[in-house]
């Protein structure tokens, strides 16, 4: 195993909510909202880190947190032994352009004004990846390299379909030759035909760039098929972690399973065998004691109510938080 | 009334739409039926006129085109009907529930309000019976202290909790056909699986046909009896669940068949289908999909196929399918 890019320690962060008039009358506090309770990883140089989890559960809190549009409430952030939050213009500046970020709307994350050779250039003068008369010259390398024709360049974004969108998307985030990128439901908008192309696209520039991918989605067959390592997260919190074959093939933790579960399977006869995970993902605002799984978890017990359970070392090469992970899984 | 007899005939269905003085070709020659208790899935791509079928069928698409053909409703033909015949069929005896739970409820009323409403212009049961019935659909659609949620405002339901009041709504005037446009797509899979078997159960309990758009072959695989996949406009493959995605025979249904990322190595290219669905203004003479098709032959540039019979039920408009040999299903 080589050595992390990036260390996540300990991520917590809370968004306040105001306090209502109701609130301020009785003396209560204002609310918080949990989006990030906890969160520890490290992301490998090269790997293709998946994210999977139901809307709400933090993925792209985390995804935002790591691009700094978020400012983590506690915890901690290293790229390269560095702490990134620590304030420093010139090394911010770097960051940025190590590490880049495509959106999911391929419809609101590109200026609707500028052509495509303009969002480009402006990549490239403001991290001044090349001398002012060698920018034409990238623009069009860019191009080629995410396979759009050269007559792109003049075009604007509504000019293109969606599929397009996200490859000027990806040809932006490569501009600035990142090592790290973070993809947050890059194809989820996209048919499944479109989708294959973006993907194979995306996986092939990572094999000749060397690039290191943080895949959040929740598309759990894509994420199975481009990744090297999953992070399953609920509630804030990353339930189980590992190897992406060997999580797929057989998850441990009980969330896990039910959501792989979830999945519908594309061969009729698994109809009707999957164990249906009850009710919905609980409030953020109100976050149940413990394991935080505990009221919907078929094997919780007493102990899941009262304490939380941390990431523990289970099978090879992975990592899982439940109190009954042993149990549950020699049963099965 | 037999298992068998279709309560809706979908025949040689053409939707055509005009823009800027040119007509867009939207549906052309649809035709399937839907039996009792049968749940038919239509499947495709964006644009390919799965929508615009659940929408033309119910007297939406008219407004905005021209719809031809003939759509039989418990014998009666709902193309050449008047609206205001067509109104007491809408939503009573045939309803529909739209893929976005977070905007098609009316922000301003509460969720009871919503509910009664559709009850008062579809049933004649009174005030407090309405009240009643509003509660047993909620009760019906798995939303917890049903009584008191009457009272609450869309905004405080989930997005799963929103498509259930959805199809509480449509639900309650006991249809006999549900039109689901992508009823699961703007929901974690979890809640998917937990909206789709409530459908099904419903369908089963009531008796009720279902015709559900989605583009997840997935969903398909697993809730559907009956699929129909479209491309530009048209059926090209239709059949059985099992058969079609066992052994599709249309090329289009093969790759995107192959399309979806399972059983195939980590990280190995995913197939894609060459080149890029036509514009609907500028169709191909011959079959809509031989640009890209990988077994076009010389008739396929010239002629459309028709929908045929091909065995039992199968049916598949393609003049050079794939043969059924070995399994090439997934």
């Amino acid at each position: 195993m080589t050595a992390p890019v990036m260390e996540i320690r300990d991520l917590h962060l809370r968004f306040p909510l105001g306090r209502s008039p109701g609130d301020f009358l009785t003396g209560r506090p204002g609310r918080v909202v949990n989006a990030l309770n906890g969160v520890s990883l490290d992301l490998i140089r090269g790997e293709t880190l998946g994210v999977v989890g139901e809307s709400g559960c933090g993925k792209s809190t985390l995804a935002r947190c790591i691009v700094r549009l978020y400012k983590p409430s506690d915890g901690e952030i290293r790229f390269d032994g560095n702490d990134i939050f620590a304030a420093d213009q010139r090394s911010d500046r770097v960051y940025n352009r190590r590490v880049q970020m495509m959106f999911q709307d391929p419809y609101s994350s590109l200026n609707p004004r500028m052509t495509t050779g303009q969002i480009l250039t402006e990549a490239l003068r403001v991290h001044e990846m090349r001398p002012e008369a060698d920018i034409p010259g990238r623009v069009a390398e860019l191009l080629e390299l995410v396979r759009l024709p050269q007559d792109a360049q003049h075009k604007l974004p509504h000019e293109f379909s969606g599929g397009q969108r996200q490859r000027i998307a990806i040809a932006r985030a490569l501009a600035v030759e990142p090592e790290v990128l973070i993809a947050d439901e890059l194809v989820s908008a996209l048919d499944v035909s479109v989708q294959a192309q973006v993907v194979n696209l995306l996986l092939e520039l990572q094999d000749t760039l060397g690039l290191t991918i943080l895949f959040v989605a929740h598309d759990l067959r894509l994420v199975r098929h481009v990744s090297n390592r999953v992070a399953v997260i609920y509630l804030g919190r990353i339930v189980e972690i590992g190897d992406s074959e060997t999580l797929f093939s057989a998850p441990s933790h009980p969330y896990s399973q039910a959501l792989l579960q979830a999945a519908p399977s594309l061969n009729p006869d698994d109809r009707g065998r999957a164990v249906k995970l009850e009710g919905e993902l609980p409030s953020p605002l109100n976050m149940p004691s413990g394991c935080p799984f505990h009221v919907r978890c078929r094997h919780a017990t007493d102990i899941c109510k009262s304490t939380r359970p941390t990431l523990q070392p289970f099978k090879e090469q992975g990592e899982v938080a439940c109190h009954n992970v042993e149990e549950i899984n020699t049963h099965a | 009334m037999d298992e068998n007899t279709p309560i809706l005939q979908v025949d040689g269905l053409n939707t055509t739409f005009y823009r800027n003085g040119s007509a867009l070709a939207a549906l052309r020659d649809i035709s399937f039926s839907v039996a009792r208790g049968e749940v038919l899935g239509l499947v495709g791509e964006s644009g390919s006129g799965k929508s615009v079928t659940l929408r033309s069928i119910i007297g939406l698409a008219r407004r905005y085109g021209d719809v031809t053909g003939a759509v039989r409703w418990q014998g009666r033909d709902l193309v050449g009907m008047a609206d205001r015949a067509l109104r007491q069929i809408q939503g009573r005896e045939i309803a529909m529930i739209f893929q976005e739970p977070m905007t098609s409820l009316n922000p301003l009323l509460t969720v009871g309000l919503q509910l009664e409403e559709t009850l008062r212009a579809h049933t004649d049961l009174s005030r407090t019976a309405r009240r009643d019935r509003a509660t047993e659909m909620l009760d019906l659609v798995g939303i917890p202290s049903a009584s008191q949620r009457l009272k609450d405002y869309p905004h405080q339901f989930s997005g799963g909790m929103r498509q259930r009041v959805m199809i509480a709504i449509a639900l309650a005037a006991n249809p006999k056909l549900l039109l689901a446009d992508e009823p699961t797509t703007a929901l974690d899979v979890t809640i998917q699986a937990q909206i789709l078997d409530l459908i099904l159960q419903l369908a089963q309990d009531l008796d009720m046909g279902v015709l559900m758009v989605t583009h997840d072959l997935g969903v398909v695989a697993q809730t559907c009896d009956n699929v129909a996949v479209m491309y530009a406009g048209r059926i090209v493959e239709q059949g059985p669940v099992r058969d079609v995605l066992r052994e599709p025979r249309h090329p289009y249904t093969v790759g995107l068949m192959r399309s979806v990322p399972e059983n195939l190595p980590p990280r190995s290219p995913l197939y894609s289908i060459p080149g890029v669905p036509p514009g609907l203004d500028a169709l191909p003479v011959g079959c809509a999909f031989a640009p890209r098709c990988a077994s076009c032959i010389a008739p396929c540039s010239q002629d459309r196929p028709t929908l045929s019979l091909i065995t039992e039920g199968r049916q598949v408009a393609c003049f050079n399918p794939i043969a059924t040999s070995q399994g090439n299903a997934a």
